[in-house]
Order: C-alpha cells, then sequence, then structure tokens
C-alpha cells in the first residue's frame, strides 16, 4: 500500500512542481511547497480514498498549504521570476492569432492570484469545474464565474484594452 | 462580489473546455454558426487554453529534483494500525510497563466538552506512538532549542514557547511537527532522570478559549484547554495528581 501510493505521487510530482510554480511563481518557494505537500499527503494517505482523483486531492493539499503560507506571509517574488526561468527560453512558433507567448506572461502577471489559479487548473491541467471546486473550496458556481473573469480579462489585456476593473486579491 | 452567469456563457465556456456531453455540445455549435460574437469569444478562449499549455507544459518535462523524490516518511506516515503494530511491540518489550493501547480505546472525558475529545485521542495517540522511541523520539533535538523554536513557529504560522519544566524535574528531549486533523501540530517531549516522559502537543482550533480539562485515555492522562486558537494537551503515563502540577506550570507560562 504505501509503495504503491509513493509511486502514484511520483507520477504526480511534476503535475504538483507546475501548480507549484504557478502558485508561488518562485521555482524555490515552488519546490518547498511540492516538498511540504508531498510530507501532507504521505501523512494523510489513509484519508485518500483510493477510487477517487488523486490529483485532485493533492492539489486540494496544496491550495490549502498555499493559503496558510499566505496567511503569514505575502510572497515578495514577482512574475519576473517565472519569466527567468526556463520556461523562458520555449519559443513558441507562428501562433497566428491574437497573441503570442510573452504577451500572454505579461498578461497573466496582471491577474489576480485566484484567476491565474483557476485558468491553471481548468485550462492547463484540464480539471472538471466539479474537482476545482473541491480543489478551491468553493461552489462550482464561483468556479464559472471566477473562470468567466479571468478569461475574459486575459482576452481585454491581449487586445490591448485594459479590464475594466482588474480584481487584486486583498 | 460574485456575477452569476447567464447559462448560455456557461455552455460556451464549458464547450470551450470539453466538459459537455454530445449532445449539448452540438446545440452549442448550431449555436455558434449563428452567432458570430459567440463565436469569436469560444474562438479566443480556445486560443487562450493552447497557449497556456503551450506555456506550461514544458514544465512538466523538467526533471524531479532528487530532494523530491527521497521524500520519505518521517512522522505519521506509516497507517494508524503499524504504528500501533509498532508502539505494541515495543510496549511488549516492557519499555513501558502498564501502558497498552489498542485493547481499549474508551475515551472517559471528566468535564470535557464534546469537541474538544478529539484532542485527548490525538495527543494520547502521539503519547503513545513516540513516547516509547528510544532512538528517534524526536526530530529536532533540544540542543538545538532556536532552530526547533524557528521551525515549529514557521510550520505552525506563529511564535512557539518552549515551556521549561525543570523545577518538575522534567528536561526538553526535543520537539517534531505531526500532522493533526486541524493541519500542523508541534510536539514538544520532555523526560525525567527515570526515563518518564511526557508530551506537550499544540494544534491549530477553531473553539473559543477554555479551561482545563482534564480526560483519561487508558493509561494515559491529558490535560487540555484552548487558548487563542491553540488548542494545548499535556499527555503522560501517569495519575492525574502527578501530572497536573505540570499541566498548571505549562499553562501559566503559555498564558502568563
Amino acid at each position: 500500500m504505501a509503495d504503491h501510493f509513493s509511486k502514484l505521487l511520483i507520477d504526480n510530482i511534476p503535475h504538483l512542481r507546475r501548480y507549484a510554480r504557478s502558485l508561488t511563481r518562485d521555482p524555490h518557494q515552488s519546490d518547498d511547497l511540492v516538498q511540504d505537500c508531498l510530507d501532507r499527503a504521505l501523512s494523510r494517505m489513509h484519508q485518500w480514498k483510493s477510487n477517487t482523483n488523486l490529483r485532485a486531492w493533492l492539489f486540494t493539499i496544496m491550495h490549502n498549504l498555499h493559503v496558510s503560507n499566505l496567511r503569514g506571509r505575502r510572497p515578495s517574488t514577482t512574475w519576473e521570476s517565472l519569466e527567468q526561468s526556463e520556461t523562458a527560453d520555449h519559443k513558441q512558433s507562428g501562433q497566428e492569432g491574437m497573441i503570442q507567448i510573452r504577451d500572454l506572461e505579461r498578461a497573466l502577471s496582471k491577474l489576480s492570484d485566484d484567476q491565474r489559479e483557476i485558468l491553471m487548473l481548468v485550462c492547463v491541467e484540464g480539471m472538471r469545474y466539479e474537482e476545482v471546486a473541491q480543489v478551491l473550496n468553493i461552489a462550482t458556481g464561483t468556479v464559472m464565474s471566477r473562470l468567466h473573469r479571468a478569461r475574459e480579462a486575459l482576452r481585454q489585456i491581449l487586445r490591448g484594452e485594459e479590464p475594466a476593473k482588474l480584481r487584486r486579491i486583498k | 462580489m460574485k456575477q452569476t452567469l447567464t447559462p448560455e456563457q456557461e455552455k460556451l465556456h464549458a464547450y470551450v473546455d470539453n466538459q459537455l456531453d454530445s449532445a449539448t455540445a452540438e446545440s452549442v455549435e448550431n449555436h455558434l454558426t449563428k452567432n458570430p460574437e459567440a463565436c469569436r469569444q469560444v474562438d479566443e478562449y480556445q486560443q487562450i487554453n493552447s497557449l497556456l499549455k503551450q506555456l506550461y507544459d514544458p514544465m512538466l518535462e523538467e526533471p524531479i529534483p532528487p530532494a523530491l523524490l527521497q521524500t520519505r516518511p518521517r512522522h505519521k506516515y506509516w497507517p494508524i494500525v503499524k504504528q500501533m503494530a509498532a508502539a505494541l511491540i515495543l510496549l511488549a518489550i516492557g519499555l513501558f510497563s502498564g501502558f497498552y493501547l489498542g485493547l481499549n480505546q474508551t475515551l472517559v472525558p471528566v468535564t470535557a466538552e464534546k469537541e474538544l475529545d478529539h484532542v485527548v485521542t490525538e495527543a494520547a495517540m502521539a503519547y503513545a506512538v513516540y513516547a516509547p522511541e528510544v532512538r528517534h523520539p524526536v526530530e529536532v533535538s533540544a540542543n538545538e532549542q532556536d532552530h526547533l523554536v524557528s521551525w515549529l513557529s514557521k510550520r505552525m504560522g506563529r511564535q512557539i514557547i518552549i515551556p521549561r519544566l525543570e523545577s518538575h524535574n522534567m528536561q526538553l528531549l526535543g520537539g517534531r511537527l505531526i500532522s493533526s486533523d486541524d493541519g500542523p501540530g508541534a510536539l514538544l517531549m520532555y523526560e525525567d532522570e527515570h526515563g518518564q516522559r511526557i508530551i506537550l502537543y499544540a494544534c491549530h482550533s477553531t473553539g473559543n478559549s477554555s479551561a482545563f480539562h482534564y480526560a483519561k485515555q487508558n493509561e494515559v492522562s491529558v490535560f487540555y484547554w484552548v487558548d487563542d486558537a491553540i488548542e494545548y494537551a499535556i499527555a503522560g503515563d501517569m495519575r492525574k495528581d502527578q501530572l497536573r502540577p505540570m499541566a498548571e506550570s505549562v499553562y501559566n507560562q503559555l498564558n502568563f
């Protein structure tokens, strides 16, 4: 049981690192967060029901750890830290349409933490709305409206229009 | 500040995210052919999805730092059953005469309020698991007290104070982080010259501040109270009247 669980955890580490990176926007802080999350998951593996989505369960743990970390201290890192990371040299190839990856990074930095997080879970991880609601501990309706605001804000920024109201996290 | 989306808007998002059944998806596609603005919206949402994946997917290919792969059980990583078995084996060796766990889980609260009871179980369990440990009773020993304080404070999200119990002939052995139902918990262990140990357990609590309570689980006496959103419990394999002066001392030091 423990070995099996460890293997499942290891399979999820790349996803946990990616989610942590989007939450902390700092490669070092993000691996600390992954470590804490793995610790917590191992100590609570008996609480995970084996027929349920492990990644959603792990993301729930990580989200909660991140929120409680934030309660203690606001991170001083900026979005630049992600741009400087390995992803920065990832060139995108002649994307037709309204935007380029560079613009996307800049646009994301203008969103609230909540909005970035919802885009990460829905658009990047491809989670179902109900799972996202579970991870963030909010209603599915709130998932939808937050997703809508995030997408609309991103759309406006990418078109060169500043969104009417940028929601900031307090 | 929540805005509610119309069902049509919700469907557009769900369509982009492939979260519709095929019949509904088809009806959305029909709607799109007649509605250029919605069509453009969906198109741009899809572009955003695709770009986000281009930005973030390469991270999945990054090598995993070895430190993350070496995450190993440090404390409550075994299933409870194994912990109890381990505790029972150690007890059977006779390190702890007169103490047993697992045969009788009846909780006997004396003045306890219902919602406080779980801390008794947690503290008694932590005591049963860690107090018999010969080689690794704590993660950080008392001679690294500064580190212990800063580490536990960081993980608990507030300043931890380590009470002194020398006047009761109890020396600090050290501490460890444990997981509780309410998040991270801190455990400090003390020992007297005969090897008798007690633990001080602290975890977050949503309850109101409370006075002293006493409960006994098997042979483990537990005094517990809530102060400033932290629940404290002192547990030891001794009589109530032996443990009480130490619990009072800790209480006074934490609430001076």
